[in-house]
């Protein structure tokens, strides 16, 4: 299933910041990346969606040169991947799943020895460490040696160096994986504040959330192969919309209560058995504020109210037919069948 | 960042190639992070501090009295002998560092970064010549302190110096080669030290060779490490410099021709 195939029209030279066709690459008997097709367009940022092993680390890998695809071919900014890596190297910054920074040395001295290596003189090198130190918030870590720094701290590092060069494509593996939610929101807008100073981003990430959050398309990737492409909003609209659950005071009113969701919210609502609650799509937050007045007219108080966003596994239900995780019994396939009845 | 932007893909100037000076810079910023590295964990200087010092210690006094009658006219043919073998093993150290260094993340990045692919290897053999100079410095100044005095001189025995340093970088590339393509720093030690123990003990740096019998010494003969512990000894001993200097130089610079470019395409190789 393709959600909202790009067509390329007119490929002029700077549109396209990552042109991706039929990318293979196979680990012995594991096709780990499978005929994967991506096109970034630039200035935009691309999030990759997927679970563990679906491919989307090797995908990154062999569009940054750290691999060779074993079939098909790749475009940075038109310059090919294999022919042409020294070129590619020059326009790209990788931050990987695991941080890629010097454990031995101090921020300062890993951002020096980076910056060195990317031409810049002695003096220069030391400013643009303590710029970037200073950007990231690692100043006063600045001298410490990383064994000490958190998991946060050297994501930042990281991706501070991976900046140096103020790249025009920058590959983030799973930026935020293991942060805790502070830490997460500062690195989104990190990588919001990249975009607008023109930079193309093109990030790997395990949660729909923050994909939903910053990126402009979306491609699902599972086993290999990309088995959707859209904007965000295109791939919502076809795995469904949140879901808004409510649970009444009074289980005696919860047939009117129903019926006021379906006569405000327009749409069909349910209740769950045995736990009193009622479960309707939620298309335009909007209208939940009539919901809500509507509800407190007729004098039926709520005891609960929560919105219910659909998860990864559930957009991997919808468009693979098959979880995240393989179905091992039948059991477990029909609860998950279950589960999208009540979206 | 915030205030500069990005200058587009399309308008930068790039090149698909790396300049024999951007080599050279690469390499040796990469030796300055080895420099760091050392600095920050002295405790991998213990070998090469210890081993010239308890060497030098044993052979001498072991074998002083067999081999030259006295301890004293045997020093003019072990400290260079024992120089070279123990530098020598020296460089064995860095094809483990170089295994252990290249499991970690950060050669991730220097694989992404626009540099010559052969800095992160060159820098890091660079970088280990420190080590092959203090295990130079500890063996001569122990040779001294034993009653050497070499008849070549201070200049010369110098010269000495830097021939073993540079012969032993040489060596460290194969070393080097064996890191790369091996899974595990433990199976880069077994393998170096299987190919280390022969050439350093079947050679003329703790025996003289006409005591050997004649099979063992055509091996001996041409064992490239017995033409550089000749070569020394020639340089320190007597200050003359012959056949054997010249040997040991095309030698090393043979060694880096091969194994410094099958090195790096090994290391391209690896994911």
């Amino acid at each position: 299933m393709n959600v909202g195939h790009t067509k390329k029209i007119e490929p002029k030279p700077g549109d396209w910041a990552v042109e991706a066709h039929g990318l293979v690459k196979i680990f012995g008997e594991n096709r780990a990346v499978d005929g994967v097709d991506l096109n970034v367009k630039t200035g935009t940022i691309y999030g990759v969606l997927g679970p563990n092993g679906a491919g989307k680390t090797t995908t990154i890998r062999m569009l940054a040169t750290l691999l060779r695809p074993d079939a098909g071919s790749a475009r940075i900014f038109g310059h090919d991947v294999a022919k042409e890596s020294q070129i590619v190297r020059q326009l790209i910054g990788v931050t990987g799943q695991y941080a890629s920074v010097d454990e031995s040395l101090s921020a300062t001295e890993n951002l020096i020895i980076f910056s060195r290596l990317l031409g810049l003189g002695r003096a220069e090198a030391r400013r643009k460490a303590e710029e970037l130190l200073e950007e990231f918030g690692l100043s006063e870590a600045a001298k410490r040696p990383l064994k000490n720094f958190s998991g946060g701290m050297r994501r930042r590092l990281d991706l501070a160096a991976s900046l140096i060069a103020q790249p025009p494509l920058i590959f983030l593996d799973e930026p935020t994986t293991g942060l805790d939610p502070r830490t997460r929101a500062q690195m989104w807008d990190t990588i919001r504040r990249l975009v607008k100073t023109g930079s193309t981003v093109l990030l790997t990430t395990q949660y729909l959330d923050e994909a939903d959050q910053l990126a402009d398309r979306i491609a699902v990737i599972d086993r290999g192969h990309v088995v959707a492409e859209g904007t965000v909003d295109e791939l919502k609209a076809s795995i469904g919309t949140s879901s808004l659950q409510l649970k009444v005071e009074n289980p005696l009113n919860i047939e009117a209560a129903r019926k006021i969701v379906e006569q405000v919210l327009k749409v069909q609502a349910n209740i769950a058995a045995g736990a009193g609650k009622i479960t309707a799509p939620m298309e335009n937050a909007d209208t939940v504020t009539d919901l809500l007045i509507a509800l407190r007219a007729a004098g039926i108080h709520l005891a609960e109210m929560s919105v219910q966003k659909p998860t990864l596994d559930e957009v991997f239900l919808t468009i693979t037919g098959h979880g995240v995780k393989e179905e091992t019994s039948l059991t477990s396939d029909e609860s998950d069948k279950a589960e999208v009845v009540r979206v | 960042m915030r205030n500069a932007s990005i200058k587009p893909g399309v308008e930068r100037q790039l090149k698909n190639y790396t300049s024999f000076g951007q080599t050279l810079r690469n390499s040796l910023t990469m030796a300055y992070r080895g420099l760091l590295k050392i600095r920050r964990t002295p405790e991998q200087l213990f070998d090469v501090t210890l081993q010239p010092i308890i060497f030098t210690l044993m052979f001498t006094y072991i074998f002083g009295g067999a081999i030259s009658g006295d301890v004293a006219s045997y020093l003019p043919v072990i400290i260079p002998g024992i120089l070279v073998q123990t530098v020598i093993t020296t460089s064995i150290v860095t094809g483990v560092q170089l295994r252990e260094d290249m499991d970690k993340g950060v050669f991730d990045r220097f694989k992404s970064l626009p540099i010559a692919r052969i800095a992160p290897l060159a820098g890091a053999l660079l970088a280990d010549t420190v080590r092959y100079s203090i295990a130079t410095v500890l063996t001569f100044s122990m040779g001294f302190i034993m009653g050497y005095r070499p008849e070549g001189g201070l200049g010369n025995v110098a010269i000495a110096a830097i021939i073993v340093i540079f012969c032993s970088w040489a060596i460290s590339w194969i070393f080097a080669f064996f890191g790369v393509i091996a899974r595990t720093a433990s199976s880069v030690q077994g393998i170096s030290m299987l190919v280390l123990f022969p050439l350093t003990f079947l050679s003329n740096a703790f025996v003289p060779v006409d005591t050997m019998p004649k099979w063992l010494q055509w091996f001996v003969n041409i064992n490239p490490v017995s033409h550089l512990v000749s070569a020394v000894r020639d340089l320190a001993n007597s200050g003359t410099v012959g056949w054997d200097l010249a040997i040991s130089l095309i030698g090393a610079a043979v060694i880096v021709a091969i194994f410094a470019p099958i090195t790096v395409r090994a290391y391209m190789r690896r994911t």
